[in-house]
């Protein structure tokens, strides 16, 4: 059930110059989270953004009531939401939209981009917890912005690549050995900027594996409402907050 | 006991708080966040005789204090509303209005036609403003001759209560309220969004694929309210105010310039639970100024 919700900043952990967890905290429970979804926050004390910011949710622990976010601050309201301080109160609306499928007892290739690494750590313990093999690849342009190793390293095999060749591979994501032998895979999960989703589709695609994107679509209401976030589909335009933001790459028209 | 019960030419709202078409979805879309039948209506999205699939994506810019939307009128087509939506949200103790649109006047008469026979629904929004594509008839909304031409067409063809829902892109808003009166319009709404424009100055580009859009939120409402108070004092049927409403005080402002029901918009958007907020800070108004009737508050603007 969807639910608005006010939490407290526990802490916003900087992990390099552009990104940090976002911990929130409430005093009730918290709704039931699926890799995948995410929440609408509304920034706090910033008259200056009207709107909501719809974010992925990054991690969840129901025992301590706690919701965390991977956020990059890329505008005004993601450096605002970086600058708050322990105690302030955050306004969330969430579980949102739809989630990745999980697999079972199967080898699932996790492919990542920017802040479009957010779902992955709850992807990779529900695919871990279903008997699935996890392999992580993570893009970026230098080793400063690979983030989060230690955590995504316990649920799976990670791999990386930088565009200046300072960590893993150098190059570009699609172009990492591993695609050598993709035919290993069972699926692939994506998520990250669309160039790099839509060409990680399109190997999928090639070797017949299936691939599911979360787009990342500008919003405003994120419940399916103001219709302002669609993406072409072969079935018509389909709104991303509600019907998305996870995708099957053949469904799309990008 | 406040008495919020309003009257739209006959058709009684339980209260004035109603929303906004192209907020709110069908209602459903809000189950986990508010209780439906404490509204005093629902406006749900815009519907044309053909399904649609709307403009390009990107349809929405942020602005100060408000938002720029280019949606273009994304629907399924009134039929496949009278056939699965409108069953699943009849039972809910709200007035439901469909919002009607078309890019000819033929269009628009096929879908009130269609609608005059569903059972349930009381009332319909004639929408001649929509400013983002030509379907919405905002073509229709900017000349007096044609708003009265459309709005006598869809009279004849329904016989319930018709609200024309009026555009703010026009040079005098009275005028064209004055004319839908006489076609036979039993109430008005007021403002949809208005005709705006955003560019990234980085990438020279607009930022809507459309590259104009509607604005709402904030932004509007001192514009809304002057247009709410110029009909008010040119018509005499009643009028549905709206134009950035964000919380009690503002619907009390547009009843004070003349509305006598408001619609919540854009606010929506940012608090899935405002519309019933809304309802709840009229009636404390209502208790805190000593009024017993909610109805006194419509035109009640001192001026001297």
């Amino acid at each position: 059930m969807k639910r608005i919700q006010d939490f407290s900043v526990i802490d916003t952990l900087w992990l390099n110059s552009s990104s940090y967890i976002l911990i929130l905290k409430s005093e009730t429970s918290i709704e039931k989270i699926d890799p995948g979804n995410f929440a609408e926050i509304k920034i706090p004390d910033a008259a200056d953004i009207f709107l909501r910011r719809p974010i992925s949710v990054y991690d969840v622990d129901h025992e301590k009531k706690e919701i965390s976010f991977y956020i990059k601050a890329i505008g005004k309201g993601t450096s605002k939401l970086g600058s708050l301080l322990p105690g302030s109160k955050v306004n969330i609306v969430y579980p949102l939209g739809n989630s990745y499928t999980p697999v079972k007892n199967k080898n699932a290739l996790i492919v990542g981009g920017g802040s479009g690494i957010a779902p992955f750590k709850l992807l990779g313990e529900q695919l871990r917890g279903l008997g699935s093999k996890v392999t992580y690849l993570f893009g970026a342009r230098t080793s400063e912005e690979i983030v989060l190793t230690d955590v995504f390293s316990k649920l799976g095999k990670f791999n990386c690549t930088t565009e200046d060749g300072s960590l893993g591979e150098k190059g570009l994501v699609t172009s990492h050995s591993i695609f050598k032998n993709i035919k290993y895979f069972d699926i692939v999960y994506t998520c990250g900027p669309d160039p790099m989703m839509k060409a990680i589709a399109k190997i999928a695609e090639n070797n017949n594996i299936r691939c599911e994107a979360s787009l990342e679509n500008m919003m405003a209401c994120g419940i399916g409402v103001c219709l302002c976030c669609v993406t072409p589909t072969i079935r018509g335009n389909a709104v991303v907050c509600s019907e998305g933001p996870v995708f099957q790459s053949t469904d799309l028209k990008w | 006991m406040v008495d919020l019960q309003v009257d739209i030419a006959g058709l009684k709202l339980k209260n004035p708080v109603t929303t906004a078409s192209g907020t709110f979805g069908f209602g459903e879309e809000f189950v986990d966040f508010i209780d439906l039948d404490k509204l005093g209506g629902i406006f749900v999205k815009g519907l044309t005789i053909k399904s649609r699939e709307g403009n390009d994506y990107p349809r929405m810019a942020e602005t100060p204090s408000g938002m720029l939307n280019a949606v273009g009128l994304q629907n399924k087509g009134v039929d496949y509303f009278i056939d699965s939506i409108y069953p699943r949200i009849k039972h809910w103790d709200t007035e439901i209005f469909p919002n009607i649109n078309g890019s000819v006047i033929d269009d628009y008469i096929a879908v009130a036609e269609k609608l005059n026979e569903v059972k349930g629904i009381n009332g319909i929004e004639l929408n001649i403003s929509c400013p983002n594509v030509k379907e919405g008839g905002m073509a229709f909304g900017v000349s007096c001759p044609s708003a009265i031409a459309v709005t006598k067409a869809v009279r004849k063809a329904y016989d319930k209560t018709l609200i024309v829902k009026l555009s703010p892109n026009v040079t005098d808003i009275a005028e064209i309220a004055k004319g839908v009166e006489g076609a036979g319009a039993d109430s008005v709404s007021l403002v949809n969004t208005l005709l705006g424009m955003a560019i990234d100055a980085k990438t020279k580009k607009p930022l809507l694929s459309t590259i104009t859009g509607g604005l709402s939120g904030p932004a509007i409402k001192p514009i809304a309210l002057r247009m709410v108070w110029q009909v008010y004092n040119a018509v005499k049927i009643p009028i549905v105010g709206m134009g950035g409403i964000m919380n009690g005080n503002d619907a009390i402002e547009f009843m004070l310039a003349g509305s006598t029901a408001i619609q919540v918009g854009t606010a929506n958007f940012i608090d899935p639970q405002v519309s019933e907020k809304i309802v709840d800070e009229i009636e404390q108004y209502c208790i805190s100024n000593g009024i017993s009737k909610v109805t006194d508050l419509i035109g009640g603007l001192i001026t001297e």
